[in-house]
């Protein structure tokens, strides 16, 4: 069992004394010339701390987190895979970085080669039209591909189509996103099997509807199987599909979302292409297109004429749903992901979605020859899948969460619980391409010593973690009483 | 196979385990019709070494100019302690801190990053960050409509003098929410705002009021008679900040006699490299009872089971995950990462170095706006006080100007020309503490050189 050297570690600010910096950081001589109208009276409380005390500090935070490079992360629907150390490094050469991103473009070369190739990559892999890699995650390519079914709409005198159809099943970005953009959301269910409800679907399509929001394979971890007759009904209808990149992990080179009859895409280019997840960011949203949405595309996209690569704008895409960062997105973001894909080349990208596949359907069934219930028995696996603790929770009182916080224990990060919402006590497992055989026996023994914990000592399993920094956190009293910000004194 | 682990027995293992013949066999629930044989537009694997090899010709070719170029990004000195940190795998390869328990290094920077900024701005509450400050701006706008209670015209007032890059954003993400955008003029020899482009909208229903400090051309403006006029005319007041500015300048906070309300940026100023635009983040401060209605993001303080402190995400019902369609924005994933390096830098540098920094920036683009408007045909176009930009007018189109220079190995501003027509030949120039003495006597033989 794993216990953490660094149990705790102080606020910085209680590190702080007045005078004390790290003075090598600074030049010492400037004088201010702000006239005293405009000027700040009271120095802001930031630490003040020697360049020792900051990275000592934070080198101990830093030990306080799971991280894909310390522990087996098995987060649904997140792909936590490797991040391969060369991505990084070649990102940040120092040209790379130095690089305003409003240099002229005879001096950006080199950088804009690589995003056209990025955009011609993601074309072939998706199959679509054209891509802009432009918003800066998941939600905000989310944003862009419905913004852009909206003007589509509008740019054909079609005003009333103003309605989202979106599974129960969806990622709450789905919904969020559709009321951003000002349309009305209409949720179906799934069937008992994990597939669309086809009936439901045929109910709410209409001379309203905009379009369909669509993860595949699904946030229940299957293929959506009749995905062909879905997108016939929704284009017969006069609506657009929208594919969800949450999962293209689990298709990469098997099938492309152009080809099942999408009409939009967003990838997340931090999941499927291994740029690092920071703790909560940054991401890359880039969307992909096909022929009827492509006047819609955010700018910039990167264009070639020649030998010579430029911005295309807004003279170049009149009808653009416009920008949606000050500049052109995550560049860095974006550089991480064309060096993995350059790394893994035709061949490996296939073996992706191969032994993602593998692995969690290798998981699944040791799984549930260990007694664990499927939430989805008799389909294949994704690259992920759901079991569900529903008896343990009704016979032993001990619930997903109760498993989740004991996992940690065991050296492994939870899986996403209770999401999605309409399986209950359910745990979404996701091992990704990158991890061996023996990390997920390692997990799957881990599971069923809970699994005997919570039948002779539940109590033991309810009132974990014991060996993290802290136990479980009072999130009612974080709420209540709220503390946001430490004040000195 | 790069990055897969499996031997070849491993896999026989794992298939006799599943009761599948072949890995293929793993896919047979995906229509045999839609699946691909290959990838044939993908080139194939490149090793590290070749990759690296690439990278550096791409990077290379693109080279090392000297930049005078600010506009929203700005080229600071960063402690090699603030990436060898962020680089940490434990920092770089974890995700939004869901598990609180495995995650309270995250947790606990951003409880003191939230601490920082609140602070920094003269503000109550920050949330953990968003994508950058030009979608920060369109976030501040859209969570004004929510939180002005009695305004009913959702307009929002926003100078010409804002990044106009800024408000095209804006536009952009608050589209389909019936948002209106009324453009101030800004006075035309000041460059600054004036009450009298303000008072045309006395006594209307305002719901928010932007004000950028300093503003696009990198002067200051008044920001006291402009919160003044927001407050009595009840439309909240949406300020737009540098946040480096803010070791010198007024906090918002304390802008008039009420202070602003919404307080948003670009963090990239604090440890996040140039990188071709991003990725940066989006700050955002408010006022404390405006905190159910700020997006992204917070984390809070609270106890664990044996009473010992420790952080976790709050406030979640405002969020895509708990309220879907009803939730005060659809952000998720965004930034953390570059709040991390923020967060570190700020630690290094204290309120002390980040105001010599500052006071550098400002020192070094007086210098460079005394070396350039002593070339023939350039001139200094707003007097007034300013932070480490400055707009000057040339006696030719910027464009072929700024072409001249990169031929020359100088980025040498931004051309206001097209955004700004009536400013005639106009070019944005800034300098950073980075720039030397002898790289702004560079510039200047250059531009000397190219406009003879």
């Amino acid at each position: 069992m794993q216990v953490m050297k660094v149990m705790q570690e102080p606020l910085i600010f209680t590190h702080s004394r007045a005078g004390r910096s790290a003075a090598g950081q600074y030049p010492h001589a400037a004088v201010c010339e702000v006239p005293e109208k405009f000027r700040r009276k009271q120095p802001a409380q930031l630490p003040e701390v020697s360049e020792l005390q900051a990275v000592r500090h934070f080198t101990r935070l830093s030990q306080l987190n799971f991280s894909i490079d310390t522990h087996f992360y098995p987060l649904g629907s997140c792909t936590m895979k490797y991040n391969p150390r060369a991505c990084n490094q070649f990102a940040m050469l120092p040209e790379l970085l130095g690089r305003h991103p409003l240099a002229p473009e005879s001096a950006s070369q080199g950088f804009l080669a690589c995003m056209f190739e990025l955009q011609e990559m993601l074309k072939e892999v998706t199959g679509m039209k054209g891509v802009s890699l432009t918003p800066m995650a998941g939600a905000q390519g989310e944003f862009a591909g419905v913004a852009m079914m909206r003007a589509y709409h509008r740019a054909r005198g079609d005003l009333e189509r103003t309605e989202i159809i979106v599974p129960d099943a969806a990622h709450g970005t789905n919904p969020a996103t559709a009321t951003m953009c000002g349309c009305t959301v209409v949720e179906i269910p799934s069937l008992p099997n994990g597939d669309v409800d086809v009936e439901a679907l045929k109910q709410a399509l209409g001379p309203r509807t905009a379009g369909i929001m669509l993860t595949n394979p699904s946030t229940l971890g299957v293929f959506e199987r009749r995905i062909q007759e879905v997108a016939k009904l929704v284009h017969e209808a006069g609506g657009l599909l929208y594919y969800d990149g949450a999962n293209l992990n689990a298709i990469l080179g098997k099938v492309r979302p152009g080809d099942m009859g999408f009409d939009v895409i967003h990838m997340n280019l931090h999941k499927t292409f291994s740029t690092p997840h920071g703790g909560g960011g940054p991401g890359s949203g880039a969307v992909g297109v096909g022929q009827r949405l492509l006047p819609f595309l955010p700018i910039p996209v990167v264009g070639r004429e020649g030998e010579r690569y430029r911005w295309l704008d807004a003279r170049d895409i009149p009808q653009t749903i416009g920008r949606l960062s000050a500049f052109m997105g995550n560049a860095g973001v974006l550089l991480r992901a064309y060096v993995y894909m350059r790394m893994l080349g035709r061949t490996g990208m296939q073996r992706v979605a191969e032994y993602a596949a593998l692995n969690a359907n290798y998981m699944l069934a040791r799984l549930q020859q260990a007694g664990f219930e499927p939430a989805y028995p008799g389909r294949r696996a994704s690259h992920e899948f759901i079991i569900t603790l529903k008896r343990q929770a009704k016979q032993l009182n001990v619930n997903a969460m109760d498993f989740a916080k004991r996992l940690l224990d065991y050296g492994f990060h939870a899986p996403t619980t209770y999401f999605p919402l309409l399986v209950p006590e359910c745990l979404l497992i996701e091992p990704t391409e990158t991890e061996a055989k023996e990390e997920l026996d390692g997990f799957i023994e881990a599971m069923v010593a809970i699994q005997r914990e919570a039948e002779q000592d539940p109590a033991k399993v309810k009132g974990a973690p014991y060996t993290l920094p802290v136990r479980r956190l009072d999130d009612v009293r974080a709420a209540k009483q709220l503390d946001l910000t430490y004040h000195r004194g | 196979m790069p990055f897969i682990p499996h031997t070849e027995s491993d896999v026989r293992e794992m298939l006799a385990a599943i009761g599948a013949p072949s890995i293929d066999a793993l896919f047979e629930e995906i229509p045999a019709a839609l699946r691909i044989k290959s990838l044939a537009g993908i080139p194939e694997a490149l090793t590290e070494m070749e990759i690296g090899r690439l990278m550096q010709q791409r990077a290379a070719r693109d080279g090392k100019p000297l930049n005078f170029l600010g506009a929203g990004a700005y080229e600071h000195h960063i402690p090699a302690a603030v990436w060898a940190i962020v680089t940490r795998g434990e920092f770089y390869s974890a995700y939004t801190p869901y598990q609180a328990e495995a995650s309270q290094g995250t947790l606990q920077l951003l409880y003191e990053y939230q601490s920082m900024m609140a602070s920094l701005t003269g503000m109550q509450v920050s949330n953990a960050s968003l994508y950058d400050g030009a979608s920060a701006l369109a976030e501040a706008c859209l969570m004004a409509v929510r939180a002005h209670r009695k305004s009913r015209s959702a307009r929002i007032l926003v100078p010409a003098n804002l990044n106009p890059t800024y408000l095209d954003v804006a536009r952009a993400i608050t589209e389909g929410q019936n948002l209106k955008f009324d453009v101030l003029p800004y006075e035309a020899a000041g460059g600054t705002l004036t009450a009298t482009s303000l008072d045309a909208y006395r006594g209307q229903d305002i719901t928010a009021v932007v004000v950028q400090q300093p503003n696009f051309f990198g002067l200051l403006e008044d920001v006291d008679a402009i919160a003044d006029w927001a407050a009595a005319n009840n439309a909240l007041l949406i300020a737009v900040v540098n946040p480096l500015s803010l070791a010198l300048l007024k906090p918002p906070g304390e802008w008039g006699t009420k202070g602003a309300d919404i307080v948003v940026g670009d963090g990239q100023p604090f440890g996040v490299p140039l990188s071709s635009g991003g990725p940066y983040f989006g700050f955002m401060t408010t006022r404390m009872e405006h905190v159910r209605q700020m997006p992204g993001r917070i984390i809070g303080r609270t106890v664990d089971l044996d009473g010992k402190p420790g952080f976790t995400l709050t406030l979640q019902a405002r969020e895509q995950h708990i309220r879907r369609s009803k939730a005060t924005s659809n952000i998720c994933t965004n930034q953390g990462l570059l709040v991390t390096a923020a967060t570190i830098h700020m630690s290094l540098l204290g309120a002390a170095g980040l105001e010599k920094v500052a006071a550098a920036s400002q020192t070094q683009t007086s210098a460079l706006v005394a070396a350039l408007t002593r070339i023939k045909g350039v001139k200094l176009a707003f007097g007034g006080p300013r932070f480490h930009e400055a707009v000057l007018q040339l006696d030719r189109e910027p464009g072929a100007v700024l072409e001249a220079l990169a031929q020359r190995g100088i980025v040498g501003g931004y051309d206001l020309s097209r955004q700004y027509p009536e400013l005639g030949n106009a070019l944005l120039v800034c300098a950073t503490e980075t720039r030397t003495d002898e790289d702004i006597a560079q510039y200047a033989r250059a531009l000397a050189e190219v406009t003879k």
